[in-house]
């Protein structure tokens, strides 16, 4: 096990790119502690996959090295990193048992024939499949060759790093609960540095202690799910993360108001004059529905109740505007104003968070 | 809408059956009606019953006949098959290479059979041939029309050559179907080359190899046009396999009764070996789709 170092890292699949739109995977430098796991979040095509292929051997690196431990990797393939890679559509080879499917790679690697059926024995024990051990591994469901796929991952007791290239795509969603249950699991028990690439919110949340959210070639941020939540350092973050995402309203800040469209709204923090395009964001679940002079007047579209909650769906100037609002709240008759919780409204400045002058104590998380 | 019965819709049916009648069953049949008659002539036929299956089945002559054309095709199974598979994993998995390598690989199965008769007719010939020529100047004996395992040499060789692009090509499509995941994880696997191939090409090629050795067996086994024109089954009967001994058989000594008797023999050989590829196939889809 190691800790990955992404020393400078960036990479272009043209043989000489020019500008930095070139580069599918720009400029990055990031220490990925051991035996954490990590997910990878971001839309088709942000470069996930181009920097899971990067630490995994697949790809070298355009620009940078990156490190296992202290050991430099960059130009060394997939065998010698001694990294399992689960992928997006199960592998598993067909005319082997269950059983020689998870002992293969111990198998290749010569171990010791005791130790492998204990080894053996132990994963079938985690993923489920001890009672298949025997059956061959042809015509088995989506699911329980995943489940192999997880488990051949995971027999080897010495992997620098377990890959995951959105590994849940072909499972069933009442599975999917399962699996990522057991690999939660597996992580806590075994202590494996686990890198998962996925595009959905839910997996990353749920699955990883830190993600990482790629936007357009670029990590734009690598945090705890609660920072992602709490301050998002760039829009990106905030409308991905979150169903619905941020609201975002441009406005002009000036000290501790922002103005939007000539309404005043009332910020956590003291802000220092601000150049470029400014916005306001802040998360449905921090607006409330007011009536009379305060807020900003919007215009109610129509609720969505979603079981737990309801989401209102407003306008404001033209763009919209989300709110969450508790489970059986009627909207009361005149009610066609919005309020934000101060100290929730983040201020960004072309797309990226500025921090108020003095800094203001994140309240607990009392309406999530 | 309820259905409605009605027995005329039957005719719907009448031109297919016509079409079959006349394109199937009344040539097969005919070739019924002369397996169990003789004739001496002019139009007058005694029946024999099986009389004529019996000659054949006891004929010295068609058991070597089939003892020949079993050896032929065993040989060049046993040699396109591997050879197919092997030309198919040399071969580029993309780029300009794959389509030139595609092209020229299509090219022998483009050429007509007593074309490619004739070229190797020729070719081995040791006045005017190359092959023949050079082998002759390197001061080896060659002489297929005089030579029984010369003649095997090559109406083998010139079958590999006709037909291996067809087993490389049907590989080649089993070999492309294999997603790239299952290389990347062989190698994190550290399985060695063979065990890629064992475990993860092999048995994506499974199907489509069962087809190649289904066709390659049928061909083989009805080959006629290319050892007739290199050999015209000689020397001797060395290469007469069981369609050119059918041939003499019928046109040559025009013994329609046994001739038709053999024909219906083959047929039914045939259908035998079809069937059983096709049970094969469908349990192996069946052991897949479970």
């Amino acid at each position: 096990m190691a800790q990955i170092t992404l020393d400078n890292l960036a990479h272009s699949y043209l043989p000489k790119p020019k500008g930095e739109e070139d580069y599918a995977l720009k400029q990055l430098d990031h220490v990925w502690n051991d035996g954490e796991a990590y997910a990878l979040l971001g839309a088709s095509g942000c470069g996930k996959s181009t920097l899971l292929n990067i630490i995994s051997g697949l790809l070298v690196p355009s620009r940078g090295r990156i490190l296992f431990g202290d050991r430099d990797v960059t130009r060394a393939d997939t065998v010698a990193r001694n990294i399992a890679q689960v992928f997006q559509f199960p592998v598993v080879y067909d005319t082997m048992s269950v059983g020689d499917n998870l002992s293969f790679p111990l198998r290749n690697r010569g171990m010791d024939a005791a130790y492998i059926a204990a080894r053996v024995q132990k994963v079938a024990r985690m993923i489920g499949v001890e009672d298949m051990l025997g059956r061959k591994a042809r015509g088995l469901t989506a699911d329980a060759k995943q489940k192999i796929s997880l488990g051949r991952g995971m027999v080897r007791e010495d992997v620098n790093a377990i890959l995951f290239d959105e590994p849940l795509t072909v499972i069933d969603p009442h599975m999917k609960w399962e699996l990522r249950t057991q690999l939660k699991a597996l992580h806590n028990e075994f202590g494996h540095t686990m890198i998962y690439v996925t595009h959905d919110q839910t997996e990353a949340l749920t699955f990883a202690d830190k993600v990482v959210v790629m936007n357009d070639g670029r990590v734009v941020q690598l945090g705890t799910p609660e920072e992602l939540f709490d301050r998002p350092e760039h829009t990106f973050v905030g409308y991905f993360i979150g169903s619905p995402g941020m609201n975002l309203i441009d406005a002009e800040v000036s000290g501790n108001t922002a103005d939007c469209a000539g309404h005043a709204v009332p910020l956590g923090g003291s802000y220092k004059a601000l150049r470029g395009r400014v916005q306001i964001g802040v998360r449905p679940e921090f607006v409330t529905l007011a009536s009379g002079e305060e807020g900003l007047p919007v215009t109610i579209r129509r609720i969505e109740d979603v079981g737990r909650h309801q989401i209102m769906r407003a306008e404001f100037a033209g763009r919209p505007l989300n709110a969450i609002l508790p489970e059986g709240m009627s909207v009361p008759a005149g009610a066609n104003r919005l309020k934000f919780v101060p100290e929730r409204v983040n201020v960004y400045v072309d797309d990226w968070r500025v921090s108020p002058l003095h800094s203001v104590s994140t309240p607990a998380q009392e309406a999530v | 809408m309820d259905k409605v019965q009605n027995n005329k819709a039957w005719f719907l049916v009448l031109p297919v059956l016509l079409l079959v009648a006349f394109s199937a069953v009344i040539p097969l049949m005919t070739v019924v009606n002369y397996s169990v008659q003789d004739t001496f002539g002019n139009n007058v036929f005694f029946w024999e019953g099986l009389t004529w299956f019996q000659e054949v089945l006891t004929s010295k002559q068609v058991h070597a006949a089939l003892g020949r054309q079993l050896m032929f095709s065993a040989i060049i199974l046993a040699i396109q098959i591997p050879l197919g598979i092997a030309v198919a994993l040399c071969m580029p998995k993309r780029g300009v290479w794959a389509s030139v390598c595609l092209v020229l690989m299509a090219l022998p199965l483009l050429i007509p059979w007593n074309v490619v008769g004739t070229i190797w007719q020729i070719l081995g010939r040791t006045d005017i041939g190359l092959l023949g020529y050079v082998l002759d100047q390197l001061g080896i004996s060659w002489n297929y029309s005089r030579n029984a395992l010369h003649a095997w040499i090559i109406v083998v060789v010139m079958d590999v050559w006709h037909w291996t692009s067809l087993v490389a090509l049907l590989a080649y499509a089993g070999l492309q179907s294999i997603p790239q995941a299952y290389y990347q994880a062989a190698r994190i696997d550290q399985a060695s080359r063979w065990k890629v191939f064992r475990y993860i090409e092999l048995p994506k090629m499974a199907g489509v190899l069962l087809i190649a050795i289904l066709l390659r067996f049928m061909d083989s086994f009805m080959i006629y046009t290319e050892p007739f024109v290199v050999t015209g089954g000689g020397p001797g009967t060395a290469t007469s396999f069981l369609s050119i001994d059918l041939v003499k058989l019928a046109l040559g000594q025009f013994d329609l009764g046994p001739a038709a008797a053999f024909s219906i023999m083959y047929f039914l050989v045939i259908l035998l070996v079809c069937w059983v590829f096709y049970t094969v196939m469908t349990n192996l889809d069946k052991a897949e789709g479970r």
